[in-house]
C-alpha cells in the first residue's frame, strides 16, 4: 500500500473546533501510521540514492573507528601520542601512509583518533541546540503572543552575529578546551532549530487533532511533546543531519584558531593549525587532517540529502 | 514604502541592543576576570584591583552597560587592554582591508554563483548540471581555511604565480588614502600597485568567496527552475523569443529575487568567514586582529569587532529587504507582510 508523507498521515478529517469529548477522543484515538514509517521513509531516501549509503557507509565505519580506537587504542601500528622527534616530518610513505608531524607521531593515526573528537563535537554540540531550540521553537509558536516575541527577538539578535564569531566570543569568555567548544558550537546554533520548529507549530497547532487534544483537556505540555513534536521530526531530522556537519566544520574553524583541544590530543582542526608553520616544507601536515574533515562534512551533507529527499513528498518515488 | 523602510529602521535598533547585551554578557558575565590575564599571574593583588578600577570592571554590570552603551552612541567602544588604544581607532584602521576582501569575495561569489547556477537550471541533468552541483557541494563542505592553505600550497607554493600572504608588497604599499588599496592606487594612477594589489587579493578572494557560491549556486539553480516551469516563459518561447533571450531576460530576472535575499545573507557569513581566511593569508584586516584579541582576552576589541560586524550584517540585510521590495512589484508591505 502506498504510504502517506507523515505530515498528511496525522492529519485527520476537517471537524468542527466545538467537538464533543467523545469525538475529540475517537480523533485522537483514530489510527495513525507508526513512527516507523518516518523512520523507513529515511532509509529508503537514503537507500534510493548511491552517495547518501556511501556516505552512511562511511560515516558508519569513521564511528566504529573512533569506538575502536577509544576502547583499545593497542589497534593502531603507532602511538598517536608518542613524541619522536628522530622521524619528524617525515613525508607520507608505506611505513607512514600520512607522514609524520613536527614531533614524529603518526599523522594517519592522529587522524584515526581525532574522529572521536570530531565526531563527538559534531553530535554533542547538535543535541544542545536541537534540545534548546526544539524547547525554544515550540513554546514560542504555540504559546504565541508576548512569549513569542520575546523568544524570538532574542534569537533575531543572536542571527545577527555572524555564527562563527559568536562562537569565537563564547570560547574566549569560556576558555580553551573541547567541552566548552560544544558548549560554543551548541549555543549558536539555537536560533536555527527554535526558528523551523517555531514555524512548523504555527502551522500545526492549527490542526484539528491538537484542537482536540486541548478539547479533552490534554496540558501545554503533553499537546507540544505528544501532538505537536511528533510531526516537526523530519524537519529537525534534516537539518540536525546538516547541522552534524556544521557543527564539525566549525569545532575544525576553532580548533585551526588554537582554541580548541589543548596538546597532546588529536583534533583535526587542531593538527591543520599547527601544521601552519610547516606549510611549504611539509604541506602532507595539513593536506590529511583538512581531507578527513571535508570528507566527513560532505558525508553528513549528502546524508542529509538523502533523508531529505526520502521525507520530502515532493521528491519522493512511489 | 517610506513608512515600510521607517519601520524596518526603527526594527534595526532594539536587535543591536540586544546583541549589545548579548555580547557584554558573554564578556563580563561568562567570562572570568581579565585582570590575571592581561597583567600576568605574578601581578600583585594591589596592581590589579587598581586596573581593575581604572578599567570600570568594579562597578556593578549594569552601570558598565550603562557606560558602554552611552560611550558607544559617541562612537568610543573603550580601548584595548593591551595597547590602550581607542578600540575604534583599531578597528577602524583594519576595516578597509577586511571589507575590501569581502567586498571582492561577495562580488566574485555572486558572479561566478548566479553563472553557475543559471548553467545547471537551463542544463538540468546533463554534464554541466552535475558539475556544478559537485563545485557546489565541495563549497559547502570544505573548511574555509583548508581551501586558503590549498590554493596558497599550490599557486604560492608549487607555481610560484601569487602571493600567499599581506595585501601588498612592502615596497608599493599606498600611503595615506582611503586604505581600500584598489581605490588608492586607481586614484594615484600606480598601475604597478594595482595590479600588485589584485595579485595579493585573488587567492584569499578565491578561498574566502567558495562557501557563499556553493551557496548562491544553489539558490540560483533551484529559483532558475522554478521560473523556467512558470506560465510566462512558456508564453516567452510560444512568442518566438530566442532560447537564451528567454532564459537570461524572463526566468534569470525573475529567479534573482531571492538570490538577492541569499546573497544579502552571506555576506554577513563572509564577514564571519574573513575571520579564518585573513588568519591563513596575514591579511592585516579587523579578522586577523579579532583573532589574536580573542587569544589575549582583549574583551573591549571583541564587543566592538561583534558590535561592528551585527551593525553591518544588519544594514546590509535592511537594504537588500528594501531592494528586493523595488523590484518585485508582488510585493505589498502592509502591516501584516511586514511582521
Amino acid at each position: 500500500m502506498a504510504k502517506k508523507p507523515i505530515s498528511q498521515n496525522l492529519k485527520l478529517a476537517s471537524i468542527d473546533i466545538s467537538l464533543m469529548d467523545d469525538q475529540a477522543v475517537a480523533l485522537l484515538e483514530a489510527p495513525q501510521d507508526k513512527p516507523e514509517s518516518m523512520w523507513r521513509d529515511i532509509w529508503e531516501g537514503i537507500y534510493s540514492n548511491k552517495t547518501s549509503l556511501i556516505s552512511l557507509a562511511f560515516i558508519v565505519l569513521l564511528g566504529l573507528v573512533a569506538i575502536g580506537t577509544k576502547i583499545a587504542p593497542g589497534v593502531l601500528p603507532y602511538d598517536p601520542f608518542q613524541q619522536n622527534l628522530s622521524i619528524a616530518l617525515q613525508a607520507p610513505s608505506l611505513a607512514h601512509w600520512c607522514g609524520t608531524d613536527q614531533q614524529g607521531r603518526d599523522i594517519f593515526c592522529r587522524i584515526l583518533v581525532g574522529a572521536q573528537i570530531s565526531l563527538t563535537v559534531g553530535f554533542s554540540a547538535v543535541a544542545i541546540s536541537l534540545v534548546i531550540g526544539v524547547i525554544l521553537g515550540a513554546v514560542s509558536g504555540y504559546r504565541g503572543g508576548a512569549t513569542d516575541t520575546i523568544i524570538m527577538r532574542v534569537m533575531d539578535m543572536m542571527l545577527a552575529i555572524p555564527s562563527i564569531l559568536l562562537a569565537i566570543a563564547i570560547m574566549a569568555a569560556l576558555g580553551k578546551g573541547v567541552e566548552k567548544a560544544v558548549i560554543a558550537i551548541g549555543l549558536v546554533s539555537i536560533p536555527e532549530y527554535a526558528r523551523i520548529v517555531r514555524s512548523e507549530v504555527l502551522a500545526i497547532k492549527e490542526s484539528d487533532y491538537v484542537a482536540a487534544a486541548r478539547v479533552i483537556g490534554n496540558s501545554t505540555p503533553a499537546i507540544i511533546m505528544r501532538h505537536i513534536l511528533p510531526n516537526v521530526l523530519p524537519s529537525i531530522i534534516v537539518r540536525a543531519t546538516l547541522g552534524i556537519s556544521m557543527a564539525i566544520l566549525d569545532a575544525a574553524a576553532l580548533g585551526f584558531l588554537g582554541l580548541g583541544v589543548q596538546p597532546p590530543l588529536a583534533e583535526w582542526g587542531d593538527m591543520l593549525g599547527r601544521g601552519r608553520s610547516e606549510i611549504f616544507r611539509a604541506p602532507w601536515l595539513m593536506l590529511y587532517p583538512g581531507l578527513a574533515i571535508m570528507l566527513t562534512v560532505l558525508a553528513f551533507n549528502l546524508i542529509g540529502n538523502g533523508i531529505r529527499d526520502g521525507l520530502d513528498p515532493k521528491t519522493r518515488k512511489r | 514604502m517610506l513608512k515600510y523602510i521607517i519601520k524596518r529602521l526603527l526594527m534595526v535598533i532594539p536587535v543591536l541592543l540586544g546583541v549589545t547585551i548579548i555580547i557584554f554578557l558573554i564578556t563580563r558575565i561568562l567570562a572570568p576576570d581579565p585582570a590575571p590575564v592581561v597583567l600576568g599571574e605574578h601581578a600583585t593583588p594591589a596592581a590589579m584591583a587598581a586596573w581593575r578600577a581604572d578599567h570600570g570592571l568594579n562597578d556593578p554590570i549594569w552601570l558598565q552597560y550603562g557606560h558602554f552603551i552611552i560611550n558607544a552612541l559617541h562612537g568610543d567602544l573603550g580601548t584595548s587592554y593591551y595597547t590602550n588604544a581607542p578600540v575604534t581607532q583599531e578597528i577602524f584602521s583594519r576595516f578597509p582591508a577586511t571589507a575590501e576582501l569581502a567586498i571582492c569575495a561577495i562580488v566574485v561569489a555572486s558572479l561566478i554563483g548566479v553563472g553557475l547556477g543559471r548553467l545547471s537550471a537551463v542544463r538540468k541533468n546533463k554534464l554541466a548540471d552535475h558539475a556544478s552541483m559537485f563545485v557546489a557541494l565541495i563549497g559547502v563542505s570544505m573548511p574555509i581555511f583548508w581551501s586558503g592553505i590549498l590554493l596558497i600550497i599550490l599557486f604560492a607554493g608549487i607555481l610560484h604565480w601569487l602571493p600567499s600572504n599581506g595585501r601588498v608588497s612592502p615596497m608599493l604599499q599606498p600611503t595615506g588614502g582611503t586604505g581600500f588599496y584598489i581605490l588608492d592606487t586607481l586614484m594615484r594612477g600606480d598601475w604597478t600597485a594595482l595590479r600588485d594589489v589584485l595579485l595579493h587579493l585573488i587567492l584569499p578572494t578565491l578561498a574566502l568567496s567558495l562557501y557563499s557560491l556553493a551557496i548562491i549556486t544553489r539558490m540560483t539553480r533551484s529559483s532558475m527552475l522554478d521560473s523556467l516551469n512558470e506560465d510566462f516563459i512558456r508564453t516567452a518561447r510560444a512568442k518566438g523569443l530566442r532560447r537564451r533571450t528567454v532564459n537570461n531576460r524572463h526566468a534569470l530576472r525573475t529567479a534573482m529575487l531571492p538570490v538577492t535575499t541569499v546573497i544579502g545573507l552571506q555576506f554577513g557569513s563572509l564577514l564571519g568567514g574573513a575571520l579564518l581566511t585573513e588568519t591563513v593569508f596575514s591579511w592585516p584586516g579587523i579578522g586577523k586582529y579579532t583573532v589574536d584579541c580573542v587569544l589575549k582576552s582583549d574583551f573591549p576589541v571583541i564587543q566592538g569587532v561583534v558590535l561592528l560586524i551585527a551593525t553591518i550584517f544588519v544594514i546590509v540585510n535592511l537594504v537588500v529587504d528594501i531592494i528586493y521590495a523595488f523590484l518585485d512589484p508582488r510585493i505589498k508591505y502592509g502591516t501584516k507582510a511586514d511582521d
